[in-house]
């Protein structure tokens, strides 16, 4: 660990992973111990180590697998996610965008022009509330790195996108009365200490990228920032903790947002019609 | 040795690199976007390899 200018044993990292998550549930507040919580999971190593996290501190959690119809890759996503939770006994929902929606990501950006990762990412956020808020979890775990939201941060710094900076939080409160909390508890972890986490307690998890992130502004940003990295162990840390600092003394704040209900659905929005209900037009008139 | 490269999943010999940190540089890999396995080992930049090794390079990051 560069970062900590030590090597640590598995089980040392065992610990020193647990204790992260333990302070980054403590220091934002994001659970109490009789909460119920629903980990989203992709089949990746962030998530099903989360999952395995949440259960070795004894959470009360259920798994929610968004099936996606991207080809094999979501196909083996699926088979690693439903794998995991039964050889741990763990309550998994599973929702199909095909049987749910009508259509998979592809088809939905095909039928809307937007980007797959944009029609996916639509879709996500609205069923992973949705499904939270119906089930009755009091919150929603996704397993979001230190690296992700570096590289996010460094997104919107690059573009000054004050709306965005205000919402990307370790912990972001329900903000209306149909949105789930939700909660980042591995945000002080980097990817390398959570692929190494998976690794060392043989989580097996889906180690081919998703075909459709290639070339992603978020990977390419990921690679800027390992390279500060690796001159300068800690940049990442550094970059992402001291936004946070920062973030509690300014005038950031999510009361600003307009929140209503979608004049479709009901759920919130700050539009008039979610884009979900936008998208979903789209694939009812679809030829 | 032989070493075992993902995204995508090919394969190749590599010869001369004496510890993982020379392997990394040699094939232009950070050794921060990188797990490097032998077996189910995992081994740090400073560990010896051997000729006889295979060894996996894991990448570490993901895009969604």
């Amino acid at each position: 660990m560069p970062r900590h200018n030590t090597s640590v044993c598995g089980a040392c990292l065992n610990d020193y992973v647990v204790e992260q998550v333990k302070r980054a549930i403590k220091d934002h507040t994001m659970f109490e111990r009789d909460d119920r919580i629903l980990v989203a999971v992709s089949g990746g190593k962030d998530s099903l180590s989360l999952w395995d996290i949440l259960m070795r501190l004894g959470y009360d959690t259920a798994g929610l697998h968004i099936q996606q119809g991207i080809g094999d890759y979501s196909e083996e996503s699926h088979r690693k996610t439903v794998a995991f939770a039964q050889s741990r006994g763990a309550e998994l929902i599973v929702h199909s965008l095909k049987e749910e929606e009508g259509a998979g990501v592809l088809e939905l950006a095909d039928l809307t022009d937007r980007s797959p990762c944009s029609a996916c990412g639509v879709m996500k956020r609205y069923n992973f509330n949705k499904i939270a808020r119906e089930r009755e979890f009091d919150v929603l775990a996704t397993g979001h790195n230190l690296d992700d939201e570096a590289s996010r941060l460094l997104g919107n710094v690059l573009r000054w996108q004050e709306d965005y900076l205000a919402k990307q939080s370790p912990a972001l409160p329900a903000t209306h009365e149909k949105f789930v909390k939700k909660v980042k508890p591995l945000y002080r972890l980097a990817e390398r200490e959570i692929t190494a986490y998976a690794v060392v307690n043989k989580i097996d998890y889906v180690i081919e990228e998703c075909p459709m992130s290639v070339g992603s502004k978020m990977l390419v940003n990921k690679e800027v920032l390992n390279r500060l990295e690796t001159d300068a162990p800690g940049t990442k840390q550094a970059f992402y903790f001291g936004f946070l600092e920062r973030q509690k003394q300014t005038n950031l704040s999510l009361e600003d947002e307009k929140i209503q209900s979608c004049t479709r659905c009901g759920q919130p929005t700050t539009a008039t019609i979610c884009s979900y209900c936008r998208i979903l037009e789209k694939v009812k008139t679809a030829p | 040795m032989r070493v075992l490269l993902q995204h995508p999943r090919r394969e190749t010999e590599i010869k001369g690199p004496k510890t993982v940190g020379q392997l990394l540089k040699r094939l232009e890999l950070l050794p921060e976007a990188v797990l490097v396995l032998r077996g189910d080992e995992l081994i740090t930049e400073d560990e010896a390899l051997k000729e006889e090794d295979t060894i996996e390079i894991r990448p570490v990051i993901s895009g969604g």
